[in-house]
């Protein structure tokens, strides 16, 4: 049972690298469509998204996937998709705790409470000052400080800025929870419910929750920002399950940013919204933005109730 | 069997016919030679500890950690980790209580030294054990040495530490060749394998002049080399925490602070394992008041190198209180933990570094005693390094159940500890049941270059 989701999940994460390289491929056919060389059409159309970040239909003779059967290399696998520099921002006056995003990473990833791989923090910075909820996760830091300390190479920064985990790599030795000052990372200690679910929620191929082997006991795992549902172009499920649009998804190399509805230019949308990132000075260079909770879209209110208190 | 004796009469250390050498050496291979009651005892009920120890091991390696142990994502560390901080610091003993004082001349290392030695090996073999029981996947063991990373200071100290074991045995097993050839002569009513034992690892020792040159040159150069590496295995142990961001452990202080407090602990430990196997073996010839006066003094001088780096490590922090340092220094100094951090600087440093300036605590009962204390609380200290910290991250914790905010260790974790304990002092038992724990020869040696002082029996 084991074996075989390990395998499943084996194969899942093989299958993302090669839709990564159909990826690209198709970039290069639309190029080329622009250059003018035009097969013939066949009259179906398809979405694609431009650099400029516009939804545009082409015809879908223009564009090409090669899923071809390679076999890639782990190399390859840890590389991330070509061309991407995913960031994340999150405006902290659209937050009102309603733990949607907590919920839907929760079922994107398997985990029951109280794991979190995304947590809602109630934050007051000074007395006098106003509190705030923060919804907070892994940085993915450009700097980051737990994939240095890893002795197996199993937490690693991609080409895409993801920092992501190979648990069948990870030995458990938790230093890279130790480094992260952000408590960014979770560890599978076995918590019996979480086994049990996890075995009635076997990974199934077409599940984008098993690109990360999040349910390998006795390794680390946190948010990935959802590289599956990037690949296909979608947004990660903490910003599409956020009724208030507070978490934006996108790409840093084409300077935009979406939470599903708007869209924005990231750099625009960082200078005007005076964007920063936590704990600037530990110098870990996060790729998660924050816009200060002001002109708030809700009045703060308390937590009625305490999350996750049972064991 | 000094220099002297051998060119002169080119005489091996058979011959050596003095009186007085063989009442000592008799009295050096009593342990050996017979095991009491009272030794069979106590070996049992170490025994049974361990076996209790590596239950609870299978236990937690069955079961859910979640439930086994006491461990969240928060406190990722517990008392797996600071024992294993505990015992690499235990394991400098050898570096200081053998090799700083055969260096230095310190002729009354004499009898202490493989005492040391033996304790120093030991505890780093726990060490390693205590790792091992912290690993969420110990099948993946291995991968260290497959996927290895040079980057990371875990590969930094299973570098220095493999090399540590190694050095340390090595120097351990050289001068116990001399040791063994005294065994397989003078020892009797041995089951065969074991006298088997002495004569294929004496190597042919004959006690040639040009062996004992060999000898003394590599123990030398050993004894040289030990140092910087006992030094450098406890700077890496805490570079585990230094190299991280974290509040609590972000000091350039931390591998001088380690190292200041493994040699406190090393002179303690030293201490109570002197009184111990003077007791048992009835060694009083040998291990003597002196020894325990000087082991006093030496207490005193490490408590006011580790009080300097305590001082170092929390008081400067604690002057500007800054926002990020706050959290984890007001948690030690009034908050949850504070009862254990001044127990623990009470009787971990201020306990060693006033009592025994008074002369009748350096004595071999009070000293002890107090050794005990400072043994114990050392213990503690590593517990308050690793992990109340871990409580108390840059980022609230919220939302999350009790559990995940105090970390208390479960059955399963203090069994493994203690049986750590057990089997360290089982290693050292063990060996001091088939080899001689005070070696004859150095001993001798000693005697025999007409430094009374050391062997003050008459």
């Amino acid at each position: 049972m084991k074996n075989e989701n390990e395998d499943n999940n084996r194969r899942k994460f093989l299958k993302f690298g090669l839709l990564a390289g159909g990826a690209t491929i198709a970039g290069l056919a639309l190029q080329q469509k622009i250059l003018g060389d035009s097969p013939a059409d066949t009259g179906k159309k398809v979405k694609v998204l431009t650099a400029e970040g516009k939804l545009v239909e082409v015809d879908s003779s223009h564009v090409t996937h090669h899923v071809n059967e390679i076999d890639l290399t782990e190399s390859q696998i840890r590389e991330g998709i070509e061309g991407r520099k995913f960031v994340m921002v999150i405006d902290l006056a659209r937050c009102a705790n309603e733990r949607k995003c907590v919920e839907g990473c929760q079922k994107m990833h398997n985990t029951l409470p109280p794991i979190e791989y995304l947590k809602v923090k109630r934050m007051q910075d000074a007395e006098l000052t106003a509190p705030y909820w923060f919804p907070q996760m892994c940085y993915h830091c450009d700097n980051p400080p737990c994939t240095k300390v890893c002795p197996v190479d199993a937490t690693f920064k991609r080409s895409d800025g993801i920092v992501a985990v190979d648990s069948d790599r990870c030995i458990g030795c938790k230093f890279c929870m130790a480094a992260c000052p952000y408590s960014a990372r979770s560890f599978n200690f076995g918590r019996p419910e979480q086994v049990e679910f996890n075995e009635k929620h076997p990974c199934k191929e077409d599940e984008s929750c098993c690109s990360t082997k999040s349910s390998t006991v006795g390794t680390v795992s946190k948010c990935d920002f959802c590289p599956s549902h990037a690949e296909k172009g979608e947004l990660p499920s903490c910003v599409t399950e956020c009724p208030n649009g507070t978490i934006f998804f996108g790409d840093e190399n084409e300077d935009t940013v979406s939470n599903g509805e708007e869209t924005f230019r990231l750099k625009e949308l960082l200078k005007s919204r005076a964007g920063y990132r936590q704990f600037e000075e530990l110098g870990t260079k996060p790729r998660v933005y924050y816009l200060p909770p002001v002109k708030r879209q809700f009045p703060f209110e308390e937590a009625t109730e305490v999350h996750n208190k049972e064991e | 069997m000094s220099g002297n004796n051998i060119t002169a009469e080119k005489t091996t250390y058979e011959t050596f016919t003095q009186e007085e050498y063989m009442v000592m050496k008799d009295e050096l291979l009593r342990p050996v030679q017979r095991i009491g009651t009272w030794g069979k005892v106590w070996i049992a009920f170490l025994v049974t500890l361990c076996l209790l120890g590596l239950y609870a091991y299978y236990i937690q390696e069955t079961r859910s950690k979640y439930v086994t142990v006491s461990l969240r994502d928060y406190t990722m560390w517990g008392v797996y980790i600071s024992n294993f901080v505990f015992f690499v610091a235990l394991s400098l003993i050898g570096v200081l209580m053998s090799a700083v004082l055969k260096l230095t001349n310190f002729e009354w290392y004499r009898p202490l030294s493989r005492i040391a030695e033996v304790i120093a090996v030991a505890a780093i073999m726990l060490a390693g054990v205590s790792i091992v029981a912290a690993m969420g996947r110990p099948d993946r063991l291995h991968f260290l040495f497959i996927h290895g990373r040079i980057q990371s200071p875990i590969v930094w100290d299973i570098i220095v530490i493999i090399t540590y074991i190694a050095t340390s045995m090595v120097l351990l097993f050289i001068p116990l060749i001399p040791s063994l050839s005294t065994c397989k002569n003078h020892l009797h009513n041995k089951p065969k394998w074991q006298m088997k034992m002495y004569e294929l690892l004496s190597f042919g020792w004959e006690g040639t002049a040009e062996q004992w040159k060999i000898l003394k040159k590599s123990i030398r150069i050993l004894t040289i080399m030990v140092i910087p590496l006992g030094v450098s295995i406890h700077t890496v142990t805490a570079w585990l925490f230094a190299t991280t961001l974290r509040a609590e452990w972000d000091s350039t202080n931390f591998g001088a602070y380690f190292v200041s407090g493994a040699f406190l602990l090393g002179v303690a430990g030293m201490i109570v394992a002197v009184f111990a196997i003077r007791k048992a073996y009835k060694l009083e010839n040998y291990l003597t008041p002196m020894h325990f006066d000087k082991l006093g003094q030496a207490l005193v001088l490490m408590s006011f190198i580790y009080i300097y780096f305590n001082i170092n490590e929390y008081l400067v922090p604690a002057y500007k209180m800054s926002g990020l340092h706050a959290n984890h220094l007001l948690d030690l100094f009034v908050g949850e933990d504070a009862k254990m951090y001044w127990t623990v600087v009470i009787c971990g440093m201020l306990v060693p570094a006033i009592l025994p300036l008074f002369k009748s605590m350096r004595k071999p009962l009070p000293l002890t005693i107090i050794a005990v204390v400072v043994v114990i609380a050392a213990w503690f200290k590593r517990y308050l390094i690793v992990i109340p910290g871990l409580a108390h991250p840059y980022l609230p914790i919220q939302d999350v159940p009790d559990s995940w905010r105090h970390y208390s260790p479960s059955l399963v974790e203090m069994t493994i500890v203690v049986a750590t304990f057990a089997a360290m002092m089982l290693i050292v038992t063990l060996f001091s049941r088939f080899f001689p724990i005070i070696s004859v020869w150095e001993v001798a040696e000693g005697k025999l270059e007409g430094k009374d002082e050391i062997i003050n029996y008459k």
